[in-house]
């Protein structure tokens, strides 16, 4: 095989969607919300086909701000039915986003006659074809770098993360593991769980706009729960769930390119498998191997620590 | 709009197409709701998604190994084993993540649904590039094709939907058992990890017949819509799991026959928001956790609640005036000293009077904004007083609660004071001798008079 510049671009771009999703997934681990991502992602499909039917084409900011909208109101929708409702968080979910993505279907359909919008092209993205949509070409010692536009969103996407999870740390912390507390202590909980969960939409979006919702999912869970089995100090698990899903998005693309090899296909018929799919099941490595090593909470310890106490 | 004998048409599944379809989903919602129920209580309602998107990797391993072992790679037989297989697998899993570890079953089913997935994405990916064999539409297995269903899709659904109808009737009790109290089950010498597997089996079975069938996203609101409506209506398994199924196949049948009227509406979807209509009717109007019945529930309560501190307010204020010995007579008390007795606003003191007046247990205020107990109020309010000392005595007697605390905890609970309970705390004081027959026992703090 060899490494093109366009797999650094696409490694890039993995890293970027991975760590901005896993910056966030610590605390919706934590507070038992770690659907969200999965509930968002299929719930955007009306904001999509509104967008597409006010505006007549697919420009993607339109399109952007229409899944964002309804990616948000998701959250709102699913606390709504818990809280008033008294239905169980997980059921409201599932029945917020499979209403939803059942009106965007139907709303697809109507103008299916001139749209090219296809509901599976919401699931999978193509994480493989992003660095062929370059939009910016700065100069860098000497040579032009083409950058791809997908990079530049990302970047945006990982920093505002970032800055949202450096700046309110502690008030998400006490937020996440005691609200009651929280509140009393003057800090403004539900605030705190709409900025979350806005930011998480927002994520998720721009996030499968350019790689798959796959990606995704994966990354707002598994590299979170990973960390969660390492560490109980909250800024470690931060950090630790942020190099696992740089990790995951690197080693994702390079077992993508090697694991047709492996299956015993022919190389030269199948060049490469799926990206984002790679990157998932790389994660679920990590994970495993978290869960059965780690040094505290893992099974073998645990298994090994009651032998000795006998 | 419609011709009407297309709609008659359609009711009487004289189209052979319209009836595969409406009794197919019609069944697949039978069976869904049934199993959605248990989902529900178990708090496992997004299993079916997990569980959905875990057949993928499945689907693909056994068209690849078809091919491998030079068919075509599409036998159906072949692809529902596969799915089934690695549906079980993610669902063991979740369990095993779960009962090994801290992380909860909400991750523990975020990470399988992902991670298998990916892998389904990865596999699906090197298939549908394989020269050998026609993988294309490999995925239409899980994203399902409703409208052209076929008379195998229909044994498959029946015989599935006949086994799990059958199965849950046969180890009813032991699920139920399993919803409610898993600890419990497991002390009693229940197998409840082998219980919980076969009951995740079940699921999958349906599941993965569902979703060549119908879909995904229908699956997992057929899991997960019907037994959160019927919820709302009862609180008993079996009429609830009755119910669910009931509105699963109703919702089948109402969605399949619209789509069949209306042309270019995908029947799926249709049915998801006829499940969904269900589901915000239940939520609105449901019998027993509705929201308008929790609503007049709480305000009834409230009500109630008000009544009775204006009586023991009123009580109190009149029994301060009348000396330790003598009787309390009624007498007409200012308003404002009443509104002194507690932490109330006027508005609410206000309704509280005029819900008084209107059950005749107080007269109607005059110009100098006094109020007046009736016989009737006065009879009313040393009952209520009589509760709330009763339950005072108790604390102090038997909770050891400080007496300058008692008050406070007192009010909280006199509300809900039951005749069986009042008799009860009778029988125990006046064996103490702290109270005696049907009169007011005094009050074991001192009363700070309103101003």
């Amino acid at each position: 095989m060899t490494w093109y510049i366009i797999d650094t671009w696409i490694v890039l771009i993995g890293i970027l969607a991975a760590v901005a999703c896993a910056l966030l997934g610590n605390f919706l681990v934590l507070r038992k919300m770690s659907m969200m991502g999965d509930a968002i992602s299929h719930a955007v499909l009306p904001g999509l086909a509104i967008a597409f039917l006010i505006t007549g084409a697919r420009a993607s900011l339109t399109m952007f701000i229409g899944a964002a909208v309804v990616g948000i109101l998701t959250a709102l929708f699913t606390q709504w039915l818990s809280r008033f409702g008294k239905v169980d968080e997980g059921a409201s979910m599932g029945i917020v986003f499979t209403t939803l993505f059942a009106v965007g279907l139907l709303l697809i359909v109507q103008a299916a006659d001139h749209v090219d919008l296809d509901a599976s092209c919401v699931l999978y993205g193509a994480i493989e074809l992003t660095p062929l949509d370059v939009v910016w070409r700065p100069e860098l010692f000497g040579s032009a770098l083409q950058v791809p536009r997908s990079v530049l969103v990302l970047s945006a996407v990982c920093a505002v993360n970032l800055l949202f999870v450096v700046l309110f740390f502690k008030e998400l912390r006490i937020a996440s593991f005691d609200s009651e507390l929280a509140t009393t202590m003057g800090i403004n909980a539900s605030l705190m769980h709409y900025m979350l969960m806005t930011l998480v939409a927002i994520t998720t979006v721009a996030a499968f706009e350019a790689v798959g919702s796959i990606i995704v999912i994966a990354m707002l869970i598994v590299p979170a729960a990973a960390a969660h089995l390492l560490t109980d100090r909250l800024h470690w698990m931060v950090v630790i769930s942020a190099t696992f899903a740089a990790l995951s998005a690197a080693l994702g693309h390079v077992s993508a390119i090697f694991l047709p090899g492996w299956m015993g296909v022919d190389p030269s018929v199948v060049e490469a498998t799926s990206t984002s799919g790679m990157m998932a099941v790389i994660a679920g490595v990590l994970f495993f191997i978290v869960l059965f090593c780690a040094p505290r909470q893992g099974i073998f310890v645990q298994k090994f620590g009651r032998f000795e106490a006998e | 709009m419609f011709e009407i004998s297309e709609i008659i048409d359609v009711l009487l599944l004289r189209n052979y197409n319209t009836r595969l379809v409406v009794i197919c989903t019609m069944l697949l919602g039978c069976a869904c709701g049934l199993m959605g129920g248990f989902l529900l209580l178990r708090k496992r309602s997004l299993m079916g998604d997990t569980l959905s998107h875990a057949t993928l990797p499945g689907v693909c391993l056994a068209f690849f190994v078809g091919v491998m072992l030079g068919g075509q790679g599409k036998s159906l037989p072949l692809l529902l084993l596969g799915a089934t297989t690695t549906g079980v697998l993610g669902c063991a899993t979740v369990l095993f993540i779960r009962n090994h570890s801290r992380i909860k079953d909400d991750a523990a089913m975020g990470i399988v649904l992902s991670v298998f997935f990916g892998a389904g994405v990865a596999l699906l990916t090197i298939v549908t590039k394989m020269p050998s064999g026609a993988a294309a539409g490999l995925e239409s297995f899980i994203y399902g094709k409703t409208a052209s269903m076929v008379l195998s899709d229909f044994r498959l659904l029946t015989a599935v939907t006949v086994s799990v109808l059958s199965l849950s009737a046969l180890l009813f009790k032991e699920f139920r058992l399993l919803c409610f109290d898993e600890v419990y089950a497991a002390a009693q010498g229940w197998p409840v990890k082998r219980l919980d597997v076969l009951l995740l089996a079940l699921v999958t079975l349906v599941t993965v017949a569902g979703l060549q069938a119908v879909g995904l996203i229908l699956i997992i609101a057929f899991l997960i819509t019907p037994a959160a409506a019927a919820r709302f209506w009862t609180d008993r398994l079996d009429q609830m799991l009755l119910l669910s199924a009931l509105i699963g196949g109703v919702s089948g049948w109402m969605g399949a026959s619209l789509s069949a009227l209306i042309p270019n509406l995908p029947a799926g979807a249709l049915i998801v928001l006829v499940a969904a209509v269900f589901f915000l009717l239940s939520l609105l109007l449901g019998t027993k956790r509705g929201v308008l019945v929790r609503y007049l529930r709480q305000l009834k309560l409230k009500r109630s609640v008000g009544r009775q501190h204006l009586l023991r307010a009123l009580y109190e204020i009149l029994e301060a005036e009348a000396g330790p010995t003598d009787d309390v007579l009624i007498r007409s008390v200012p308003f404002r000293q009443v509104r002194g007795r507690r932490t109330w606003s006027d508005r609410q003191l206000r309704g509280s009077v005029r819900l008084a007046y209107r059950e005749a247990l107080i007269d109607a205020v005059n110009d100098r904004d006094m109020i007046t107990l009736t016989r009737a109020g006065l009879e009313a309010a040393a009952q209520v007083t009589r509760n709330h000392r009763l339950w005072e005595l108790y604390l102090i007697e038997y909770a050891d609660v400080a007496t300058s605390r008692v008050d406070r905890d007192a009010d909280a609970v006199e509300h809900v004071l039951g005749e069986k309970l009042v008799a009860l705390l009778e029988a125990k004081l006046i064996k103490l001798r702290m109270t005696s027959g049907l009169q007011v026992p005094a009050s074991p703090h001192p009363i700070t008079p309103g101003d």
